[in-house]
């Protein structure tokens, strides 16, 4: 990879993305079988700063590393300095005296882990574990690797594979990344959602857009279910919750409208009943868990491709 | 830049490393070859069907060993390239590892670290077309093709029909 850091999709060529696939896909091979830890980043360490809560990321990312040998300091911004006030200057500077050579940061706003990398602040690669409502690559990259791993035809090229995304785009950094990603690779991404929950300038992206399910259902070769993010929600974006899971839920009539060769896939947590029912998210269908498995070696990949072949200062590093 | 090693000269090198295999072993029954990507790997196939036309086939794999590198801070990240294990497994066998060159050994003890995850042999060997010298660790091939001086400074260049267009090796400081 060029860049020292993933921030974003936008950091990796079509070639450099489809390298990552690759080596995790050779790391599912080498993992499969009786080798369950590699000795590759014996003595490094990296950082899990998570200012916002997470659980499958997090520990995913730990997985990862731990499955690389690696050591691995977890940091959470609940019951730390930060409450006490602490910037994320001072906190990402006091992880890397610590010994830490690569951060993955979440951070509630977006834009964070491209200030940590460009501010001079610290020497880490970072990695981007989901800033704000901006980009998730991580999980765009799983995503992709798990749409790969059911189409084998378009190992190199997604061209022609309908790729439906559904419901919060507006928040959804998943959403931005896999339109990136998805789009390089070659597949049309459709957004599917309320006016309300499509970003404004979602119009200049390489996709198309509908505000409805039932129109593009039976077309789609994977559909993508996104999360409804309360929290992230101040404004009324939707009348009701039932009013949204009639309109945009994947329930027992969509799930029989889909084609038979089509996966359903939902970034986690789920909210069963509003945007997936229960019957979806349980139906042969499902690769919910699979993108979870397929997780840890995509971040395996990006943890050995980042920290390979560039040494970086070692003050403070406990080798 | 020289030509240290032609066609004929690996062809017999390598058909005289398969005559050894098999006196050392005493036959082929337990012999399993790995070769270690990317040149490795063709020399181990090349190994393989000498000693299936002089005695019997024998199992030949791939065993990829760039996550168990100890030098990965010092070298680019490498493709990976799928290991394939023989059917028969490693546990008992008398293993040969086969690989181009061997210099500081650093590829070998990496080798070593991934057998150790594989499997049990009864014995582990090391054929190498090559042998520069300059080891950093404590291990030494048991067949080699050509014992070639150098200095550090030199670098030597296997080339194999398969991959490179021509069969030689060159020395080039």
């Amino acid at each position: 990879m060029h860049s020292p850091h993933l921030l974003s999709i936008n950091d990796l060529t079509k070639n450099e993305a489809l390298e990552l696939l690759d080596t995790a896909r050779e790391l599912s091979r080498i993992t499969d079988g009786a080798i369950k830890k590699l000795p590759t980043l014996r003595g490094r360490t990296v950082v899990n700063l998570f200012f916002e809560d997470s659980t499958r990321t997090r520990l995913s990312f730990e997985a990862a590393a731990k499955r690389l040998s690696a050591e691995v300091i977890n940091f959470s911004a609940k019951g730390s300095s930060v409450s006490k006030g602490e910037s994320l200057k001072d906190t990402a500077q006091t992880l890397e005296a610590m010994g830490a050579e690569l951060m993955i940061i979440r951070h509630p706003t977006s834009g964070s882990a491209q200030r940590l990398a460009e501010s001079g602040w610290v020497n880490s690669h970072i990695v981007n574990a989901g800033d704000g409502m901006h980009e998730h690559p991580t999980q765009a990259l799983l995503d992709a690797y798990t749409i790969r791993s059911h189409f084998p035809e378009h190992d190199r090229d997604f061209t022609g594979l309908r790729i439906g995304i559904v419901g919060d785009i507006l928040h959804s950094r998943v959403a931005r990344s896999n339109v990136l990603l998805l789009s390089a690779l070659g597949a049309k991404v459709v957004l599917i959602a309320p006016p309300t929950l499509i970003p404004i300038g979602a119009r200049s992206w390489p996709v198309d857009i509908s505000y409805s399910l039932d129109a593009e259902i039976e077309n789609l070769d994977a559909i993508m279910m996104l999360r409804v993010q309360s929290e992230r929600m101040s404004d009324a974006f939707f009348p009701t919750e039932r009013e949204y899971a009639r309109d945009f839920g994947l329930g027992t009539q969509r799930l029989k409208a889909l084609k038979s060769s089509a996966i359903i896939m939902h970034p986690g947590p789920m909210n069963r009943g509003l945007e997936i029912s229960a019957a979806s998210a349980d139906s042969p269908k499902s690769v919910i868990l699979e993108q979870v498995s397929n997780g840890v070696l995509i971040r395996m990949a990006v943890l050995y491709l980042l920290m390979g072949g560039t040494p970086i200062p070692t003050e403070g590093v406990l080798v | 830049m020289s030509v240290v090693l032609e066609q004929s000269e690996i062809d017999r090198s390598l058909r005289r490393i398969a005559h050894e295999i098999i006196e050392r072993n005493h036959g082929l029954q337990s012999v399993v070859l790995l070769g270690i990507p990317t040149r490795g790997v063709t020399l181990a196939q090349r190994i393989g069907s000498f000693l299936a036309s002089i005695d019997e086939p024998v199992p030949v794999g791939v065993l990829d060993i760039t996550m168990f590198r100890d030098d990965l801070r010092l070298r680019p990240p490498r493709p990976l390239v799928p290991t394939q294990i023989p059917s028969e497994g490693l546990e008992g066998k008398d293993l040969i590892l086969v690989d181009d060159v061997l210099y500081s050994g650093r590829t070998i003890r990496a080798a070593l670290d991934a057998i150790g995850e594989l499997g049990r042999p009864k014995t582990v060997q090391v054929a190498v077309l090559i042998d520069r010298g300059h080891r950093e660790f404590p291990i030494r091939a048991d067949y080699v093709g050509k014992n070639i001086p150098t200095n550090a400074r030199e670098s030597v260049r296997v080339q194999l029909q398969e991959i490179d267009g021509i069969d030689q090796v060159e020395l080039s400081a």
